[in-house]
């Protein structure tokens, strides 16, 4: 019987109808989950930016007033000056010395000492960042912390790390780092490990030493993976705010608040929802931006085979 | 000739600096490690000694007095099975819908398929911080509020997965299918018992994957969870925290040591599959 069925369906037309609903049956769940839980809620928040709602009442329209409110808040600038203060300076260390750390474990060594390093250095990223927050709140205590008994061995005072501005920024930006270097260091590995070998002995046929191979070889051929390394610690940067929940809550004042942090408190501690909208998009806006740019910039500096 | 004699030389340099490079690298595999190791070393100190300097790097004569403690202190089983509900359920619920939907698109002919798939990447660049609001409404609209569903559901459909996946089953051969069809097996079938098992790997990258962002994930049990019975072990964690001070630390660091554990041993055993999922879409 069962035979019979599916002999029917092998006529061209059955089947490929059978096949053409399977298919939306399989990407049913996807689909539908995108929609409600992505493309739904971006227009949501497209509109919202522009009512003023506390959840309580109706919500009420309002024009740019969200966006307005939000460029004039000194709250809402200084946190996204600080952000941007922070994807410079931690995306810079971060790429860095990925990059330093995977051209050192690239050269020549044994094959069980590069699996060593290649997993201790991928190690901080199977952790919660909330949980190594926890544990290097304690690292950086002023009086009893770790780091400042290490500093206190080479005679320098105890640094205020958790109650200073500059002190809190310092500790967000070595936590984020210390952290995410890896994923950074994972790429550039695999970029580093796709340029052939031959083009390292003809650098030397031209006479050409390490630093040499370094500027001529290394980089030209990696820049593809620095380009994407770089747009992705870029974007991952942006919306920091574990780190400086845990560590500091944003202070002192409003020292180290970041954009994702004031569109937490705006939204959930404030119940206004509109602006937290409104600051959203403006994120948003500010990522894709950046990565505009990257890639505008890429053409000039990206050197594809 | 020449070439002989370079090579030689290049050798001997790089053997001297290689030694310095070692234990540069060594420095920094200890600055990596250190602070977790400070950790676990605390956590297995009598609390009253947490903050003793100079600090102990090894656990020579461990107390589990803290990994007692922090059970009596926090209902640390409640935030272990809430953690592994919600990791748990949103990576079965990735990798089923994901291999679902990754086969469609490497397999299958349908109308808008290319538009969907550019969508589906599309919604990728989108961060979670620009949706959540509406997606909290969302939930609260579904009489989800402060459940673990409303962290469960809306984390299932996944571009990125989708994405994994598809470029894994355009890897196996369309052969199969038609030999597959020609003995007569359906659509289903040839999916489920040709296909699919092909595919394990590919899904071990996308549950691996959904389990090390989802097991460690704050931001959004923070939204979406008001009740303590309800939180997960990282929003548990930072609240024992604030609620401690600088009080006694061993205990909190052993709640810490203990999230840490699972997460552990899927380093140990998945991180080729970790590794490539992280760097997969980047090298082509």
């Amino acid at each position: 019987m069962a035979r019979v069925t599916n002999l029917a369906t092998m006529t061209p037309a059955g089947r490929t109808r059978s096949w053409r609903i399977f298919a939306w049956i399989l990407i049913a769940p996807t689909v539908i989950g995108m929609l409600l839980f992505t493309v739904v809620p971006i227009i949501g928040s497209l509109l919202l930016a522009f009512f003023r709602w506390d959840i309580m009442s109706a919500p009420e329209f309002v024009g740019l007033q969200n966006f307005a409110e939000a460029v004039s808040s000194p709250t809402v600038r200084v946190s996204f000056l600080n952000t941007i203060a922070f994807v410079v300076v931690a995306a810079t260390l971060q790429l860095g010395i990925a990059l330093m750390l995977a051209v050192l474990v690239q050269e020549k060594m044994p094959n069980w000492l590069r699996v060593f390093f290649r997993s201790v250095f991928f190690f901080p990223l199977i952790l919660s960042a909330a949980s190594v927050s926890i544990f290097m709140s304690y690292l950086f205590n002023e009086q009893f912390g770790v780091v400042n008994w290490l500093l206190s061995l080479v005679n320098i005072p105890a640094v205020p790390w958790l109650t200073t501005s500059s002190g809190s920024a310092a500790v967000i930006i070595l936590v984020y780092v210390w952290q995410n270097f890896g994923f950074s260091f994972l790429l550039f590995l695999g970029g580093l490990s796709s340029i052939p070998k031959d083009m390292y002995e003809a650098a030397e046929l031209d006479g050409a030493g390490g630093w040499g191979k370094l500027v001529h070889v290394t980089m030209p051929l990696l820049s593809p993976t620095t380009l994407v390394a770089s747009v992705m610690a870029v974007i991952n940067a942006l919306q920091v705010f574990d780190q400086p929940y845990v560590l500091t809550r944003g202070g002192p004042g409003d020292s180290t608040r970041t954009a994702v942090m004031v569109i937490f408190e705006s939204a959930f501690q404030k119940l206004e929802f509109g602006l937290a909208s409104a600051i959203g998009l403006i994120l948003m806006i500010l990522i894709m931006f950046v990565t505009y740019i990257q890639f505008r910039l890429s053409r000039r500096f990206v050197f594809y085979q | 000739m020449t070439t002989l004699v370079t090579s030689r030389k290049q050798r001997r340099e790089r053997h001297s600096g290689s030694i310095g490079r070692v234990i540069f690298l060594l420095t920094c595999a200890l600055l990596t490690l250190g602070p977790v190791l400070w950790t676990l070393s605390t956590s297995l100190r009598p609390p009253g000694e947490a903050f003793d300097l100079p600090p102990q790097f090894l656990p020579l004569n461990p107390d589990f007095s803290s990994y007692t403690g922090v059970f009596e202190q926090i209902d640390m089983l409640r935030l272990v099975i809430n953690s592994a509900l919600v990791t748990g359920l949103i990576a079965v619920g990735q990798m089923v819908s994901a291999a679902m939907a990754g086969y469609a698109f490497a397999r299958l002919e349908f109308r808008g398929k290319k538009w969907i798939f550019a969508l589906i990447l599309a919604t990728m660049m989108i961060p979670v911080q620009v949706t959540i609001v509406p997606v909290f409404m969302l939930v609260r609209g579904m009489g989800l509020a402060d459940t673990l569903l409303a962290l469960i559901i809306p984390a299932i459909p996944t571009a990125f997965g989708t994405f994994l996946m598809r470029q894994y089953f355009m890897g196996i051969p369309a052969e199969l299918a038609e030999a597959a069809q020609i003995d007569g097996a359906s659509p289903w079938q040839t999916f489920r018992s040709i296909y699919l098992p092909l595919a394990m790997p590919g899904m071990a990258i996308v549950g691996v994957l959904a389990f090390n962002y989802h097991w460690n994930e704050f931001f959004r049990p923070l939204i979406m969870t008001i009740s303590e019975e309800n939180f997960t072990l990282p929003l548990g964690l930072v609240t024992l925290q604030g609620n401690m001070g600088t009080g006694s630390i061993s205990v909190v660091l052993a709640g810490v040591i203990l999230s840490m554990i699972p997460a552990f041993i899927v380093f140990l055993f998945g991180q080729r599959s970790l590794r490539e999922g992280l760097t997969a879409g980047v090298s082509k």
